[in-house]
């Protein structure tokens, strides 16, 4: 008797330990873009008046007198919002127009458009993974193998790609072709450098974007990678642009789950 | 029991390659300038309008934000949008800007401002929307005295341009160049001023003596020139701030290009010593100069790497004229240049990524771009005669000078200041009074 719940307790911790293990919404999540921070402010010194050299010596009497010529730079001031109405108790009517805007929400598919997600401080930090860094800037070493590499890559993708079946070539080429026509390169991007962004999207079955999440989020606050941020923002602006995404007709479980990586490599290279 | 067991195991060991997620490579998108579209800057009622050389500048607000189109315009990145389509008034779209509308023409990045002049002050403020993300990316505010309402409209356009490419913006900024006039053999040569678009431009000598390839240092506001005195080279240095000039020396022979080192601390430049041509460099503070090269060959056109531990510099040494480099102080020489053809006037790009350069092949010249060690040669530009290639300070445009041909009459020559950016398609004249060369780009004024 006892053998046999000792035996049915280890089993059903072995099996708890591996549903943990394999269920998807168990591992770490990336996360998606972070808010917009404002850049630094900037000092301006006074140097638009250009003196002719032979008058050199009154210009500088001139330049000390005109200290007040400095331009100074400020944060603007909060965007301003339309006045509302003065507070006051609301109304019946006013109760059933809120209640009437909430419904209409839940009804029009175009409004879920804008629930692609913001990320929270907390979980950037979260997120934050020194050894990915490492990854990443061994992999912004690489040169010319870069090609090579991402030829592989690409035979990895449509090994998973064929094992799960999700999309046929012709699916894939569709929603290609449609990604190609909306997402406008940055024109200042760098050479010689990694200029690969993956997005995670979580779609809807009318192919409309429900989360998007950029994978290797880290890239962004590390110096010199400010391209990094521009291109994602570029590629998240694409799939704004494009969706609904042109999906197959059946099969939502199998791409319910997307994941594009945007890669400006090959066309700067061209 | 076993097998169920097993069974049991491999679901779940294997779980994960059930939940694959699909993967589709983007390697392609659109390389057109990206939408913009600069909103005239909404004025503040109550404001005053401006007087700047005599005349009265009514729409401020209109007139900052032709400048920051035209920047964008010049910058091959950006394509401003006509103000025709704009269906949004200025001061509530920077209010709140109504998405839908600018989205309709087809915007992905929206410019809106307000500008207030009062008591002889000008505050203006702009803020940078994504219009398909519907929401706003930078916001500042600059307050000035009203003429210099033109470096405002630099500043920003260098604040969106940050904001969208991610690399530093190069528009406010100026060039310095020799303006010529008269005929070709009788040319009157000035140094002159102006900045990056051409604007503003001023001359800072009377064209009395003879001068020659004047370099801004990457520091600061100073500028250094070659000018003939009693026919002999003397190196100059000029604050532009303050109009304050000094001999930095007189030397022998011929002398070339004095160049800023990164610090701003030494120049370097070449001149003939014994009748053999080498490069040295000047500490600025104590006035020591120290030979870096010592070959019987002519090395001349010296420029230093933006980390300062490297030189390039072109030399005869190996029976052509070629492109080098050295450690900054003379050691490990290495020639990088090995393509068909003749190479001088190498220039480190402030990025440090590539060198710039003017090769001569079949009779024409070409403006060009390498990697330090000498991989990578791309043209950019082909001409009858073009040279003196000097970086925009982010490293993206090079700035050069052209000339045209004399006709059989002795007539049509010119030069003339071009700019051409690394991609090689966006090549613009820049509009000067007079002919010009030699030109050379100042680091960001507002750095």
């Amino acid at each position: 008797m006892n053998r046999s719940i000792f035996l049915s307790l280890a089993f059903h911790s072995i099996m708890i330990v591996l549903t943990a293990l394999s269920l998807p919404f168990m591992m770490k999540s990336p996360i998606d873009v972070p808010p917009i921070l404002t850049i630094d402010l900037i000092q301006i010194t006074d140097k638009t008046s250009i003196p002719f050299a032979a008058k050199a010596s009154k210009i500088l009497e001139k330049l000390k007198k005109e200290e007040e010529k400095r331009i100074v730079s400020q944060q603007a001031p909060p965007s301003e919002k339309k006045k509302e109405k003065p507070d006051r108790i609301a109304l019946p009517d006013d109760l059933n127009k809120e209640k009437k805007k909430i419904v209409k929400k839940k009804q029009n598919p175009k409004e879920v458009k804008d629930e692609i997600r913001q990320a929270s401080e907390f979980e950037k930090k979260e997120l934050f993974d020194p050894s990915q860094i490492a990854a990443l800037i061994d992999k912004s070493k690489e040169d010319n193998a870069e090609t090579l590499k991402k030829n592989n890559k690409l035979t990895q993708n449509s090994v998973k790609n064929a094992f799960s079946n999700a999309l046929t070539l012709s699916q894939e080429d569709a929603l290609k072709a449609q990604i190609f026509g909306c997402w406008s390169l940055p024109l200042g991007l760098p050479y010689q450098k990694n200029l690969m962004v993956k997005i995670k999207l979580k779609l809807k079955p009318d192919g409309t974007v429900l989360r998007s999440e950029i994978l290797d989020h880290a890239r962004m606050n590390q110096p010199g990678q400010g391209f990094y941020k521009v291109l994602a923002e570029s590629a998240l602006r694409a799939i704004r642009i494009c969706q609904p995404l042109r999906v197959p007709p059946t099969g939502y479980e199998k791409w319910k789950d997307l994941q594009l990586n945007f890669d400006a490599n090959e066309m700067l290279k061209g | 029991m076993k097998k169920i067991l097993l069974i049991i195991f491999y679901l779940f060991a294997f779980n994960n390659s059930l939940y694959a997620i699909v993967e589709v490579d983007i390697t392609r998108g659109n390389l057109d300038p990206l939408p913009i579209a600069v909103s005239p800057l909404y004025i503040e009622p109550g404001s005053e309008d401006i007087t700047q050389n005599g005349k009265i500048i009514k729409n401020i607000g209109e007139e900052i934000a032709k400048v920051i189109e035209k920047n964008f315009k010049r910058s091959g990145l950006f394509n401003p949008l006509k103000k025709e389509s704009f269906v949004q008034n200025p001061d509530v779209a920077h209010i709140k800007p109504r998405f839908e509308d600018w989205r309709l023409i087809k915007a992905q990045a929206l410019v809106t401002g307000k500008v207030t002049i009062s008591e002889d002050k000008l505050r203006a403020e702009f803020r940078l929307w994504d219009v398909v993300a519907a929401k706003e990316m930078v916001a500042l505010a600059f307050s000035t005295t009203p003429d210099n309402w033109r470096r405002v409209a630099h500043i920003i356009s260098d604040k969106i341009y940050q904001r969208l490419t991610g690399e530093e913006g190069y528009f406010d900024t100026r060039i310095i160049y020799v303006s010529e006039t008269g005929e070709k053999t009788q040319r009157v040569k000035k140094l002159a001023i102006m900045d990056q678009d051409g604007a503003n431009i001023k001359y800072l000598t009377l064209g009395n003596e003879l001068v020659l390839t004047p370099r801004f240092s990457p520091k600061n506001q100073l500028v250094t020139y070659l000018s003939y005195f009693k026919n002999l080279p003397r190196v100059y240095l000029l604050d532009i701030e303050t109009g304050v000039q000094e001999v930095v020396g007189d030397f022998p022979g011929m002398t070339f290009a004095p160049r800023f080192s990164p610090n701003g601390e030494k120049i370097i430049m070449s001149f003939a010593k014994d009748g053999n041509s080498d490069i040295y460099t000047m500490n600025l503070k104590d006035r020591v100069v120290e030979k870096i090269t010592d070959h019987t060959s002519i090395d001349t056109s010296p420029s230093y790497s933006p980390d300062g531990k490297y030189i390039c510099f072109n030399s005869d040494r190996s029976g052509l004229q070629q492109i080098y480099v050295m450690r900054s102080d003379g050691s490990q020489v290495k020639r990088i240049t090995f393509g068909k053809g003749l190479y001088g006037t190498p220039v480190w790009s402030p990025r440090g990524d590539l060198i710039a350069f003017t090769k001569v092949h079949k009779g024409k010249f070409f403006i060009g771009v390498m990697r330090p060690d000498g991989s990578g040669e791309r043209l950019l530009t082909e001409n009858f005669y073009q040279e003196a290639p000097s970086w925009s300070p982010n490293g993206r445009v090079l700035v050069f000078y052209r000339e045209t041909k004399t006709d059989s009459d002795g007539k049509g020559f010119s030069t003339k200041l071009w700019s051409i950016d690394l991609t090689g398609y966006n090549e613009r004249l820049i509009k000067t009074e007079t002919d010009g060369s030699d030109p050379s780009w100042s680091s960001l004024l507002s750095k």
